[in-house]
């Protein structure tokens, strides 16, 4: 009698481990495919396209790089509204940013874990390596990611696996115990061994770069625009303009984001009829958003900034243009400030 | 032969690649569907997610600060 093949959904980040633990399940047989949860932080979404310098790197989404290495389908499920929840309340807390990681550990194996179930697959694997990160691939916090997403033991780390209980697609005999992995800790070098092995050369750097939300200057920004909102809460284009322009806050009600090169811009010039903004006609310069309520004097502060990183900086006087939220335009002149009359603390 | 325009100007990637698969759910095999984007890494997003998926690139073509991939629904599993 034929034996039924198993099906696994792999949790594809588009690093190393999860494809060689993806590569381990197919080497036993299992027919594999990918899911890519898309957060809205990932690093590789947003920061294609925006600055000029960037335009000529390679674009690739190694995801689906990934997914073509290794011959599967894959699945990128946009889960941009329901993930504000993990951001907002992660019940095991933040990372040394504002990074949720063992909460989103959860929240990805669980909707892993309905996928499965919706689409009948047998189990779930992931690249998690025991030591690997200090937050979500703990000893200890293991096996809460296998509780807590509803998972239990149909989720299965190959690259781990021999440290760790069981699962029951090892108990079942699905996959062999015996061909899974013992790595532990950071060193990389048992992952970079395996690919060779596999005769994989190429692969995107190791993984725990992926998230805006653990980058200190991007956390800063958010808690940022949290108090400034008086609540936690964002929308898309908040978390996408984070990433983009300088941004400084002269006053607790407003902030000024300034478009430090072409292709900010470019990208900014998207989001002229969402925020009143600033353009210097005199001289070549940055566009502007301001984000918050600004009277005429801080209007005027704001447009000293704008001048100040314009080409007129040295210039006696400045002119440019303010739109506001209705869309009327008028001109302004000012006097750039200098370098040391912005003050360090504005900078976000 | 049936065809589809999807916009998805001023989406940054993956969020073309999402789209484009959402809609091709929807779609009966053999219908061409145009992704008109803004972000040049939809060039290589949307085909390689084709290619993974088995669905056709008819063409790429760039206009402007416009590209756009024109794909023909494979068949489902």
């Amino acid at each position: 009698m034929m034996t039924q093949q198993r099906k696994a959904v792999a949790l594809i980040s588009g690093g190393l481990d999860s494809l060689l633990a993806a590569r381990v399940m197919q080497d036993q047989g299992i027919h594999v495919e990918g899911l890519n949860f898309y957060t809205g932080f990932c690093v590789e979404g947003h920061t294609h396209a925006i600055r000029k310098k960037d335009q000529k790197k390679n674009k690739r989404n190694n995801a689906l790089w990934v997914a073509e290495q290794l011959n599967i389908k894959l699945h990128i499920i946009d889960i941009v509204e329901e993930y504000k929840q993990v951001v907002f309340n992660p019940k095991h807390g933040y990372g040394a940013n504002l990074n949720p990681c063992l909460d989103c550990k959860i929240f990805m194996v669980r909707k892993a874990y309905e996928w499965i179930r919706q689409k009948g697959f047998d189990f779930i694997i992931t690249g998690e390596v025991i030591g690997q990160r200090p937050m979500s691939q703990r000893k200890d916090t293991m096996p809460v990611v296998a509780r807590e997403s509803g998972a239990e033991d149909l989720l299965l780390r190959p690259l781990c696996a021999r440290n760790l209980p069981a699962s029951l697609p090892e108990r079942e005999g699905w996959v062999k115990r015996d061909k899974l992995y013992d790595f532990s800790g950071r060193n990389r070098k048992p992952q970079m061994a395996l690919a060779r092995h596999f005769g994989i050369e190429d692969y995107a750097q190791p993984a725990g770069g992926c998230c805006f939300l653990t980058d200190a200057q991007y956390s800063v920004k958010l808690a940022d625009l949290w108090r400034a909102r008086g609540s936690k809460q964002y929308e898309m284009d908040d978390i996408m303009l984070l990433k983009v322009g300088r941004h400084l806050r002269p006053a607790a009600h407003f902030k000024l984001i300034v478009a430090r090169e072409e292709g900010e811009g470019s990208f900014l010039q998207g989001y002229r009829k969402q925020f009143p903004h600033l353009n210097t006609t005199s001289h070549p310069g940055p566009l502007t958003l301001i984000d918050g309520r600004v009277e005429e004097a801080d209007l005027l502060l704001a447009a000293r900034i704008v001048a100040r990183y314009s080409q007129g900086r040295d210039a006696a006087e400045v002119e440019l243009s303010y739109t506001d939220g209705t869309g009327e335009t008028r001109l302004l002149k000012v006097e750039p400030l200098k370098p040391h009359e912005i003050p360090k603390e504005w900078f976000i | 032969m049936k065809s589809v325009v999807l916009d998805c100007r001023r989406l940054l990637c993956p969020m073309p690649v999402i789209r484009v698969q959402n809609r091709v759910d929807e779609l009966p095999a053999g219908t061409l569907l145009e992704a008109v984007c803004t972000d040049p890494g939809a060039l290589n997003d949307i085909p390689a997610w084709c290619r993974i998926n088995g669905h056709k690139v008819i063409e790429t073509k760039r206009s402007d600060q416009e590209y756009i991939v024109i794909l023909q629904v494979g068949e489902a599993d």
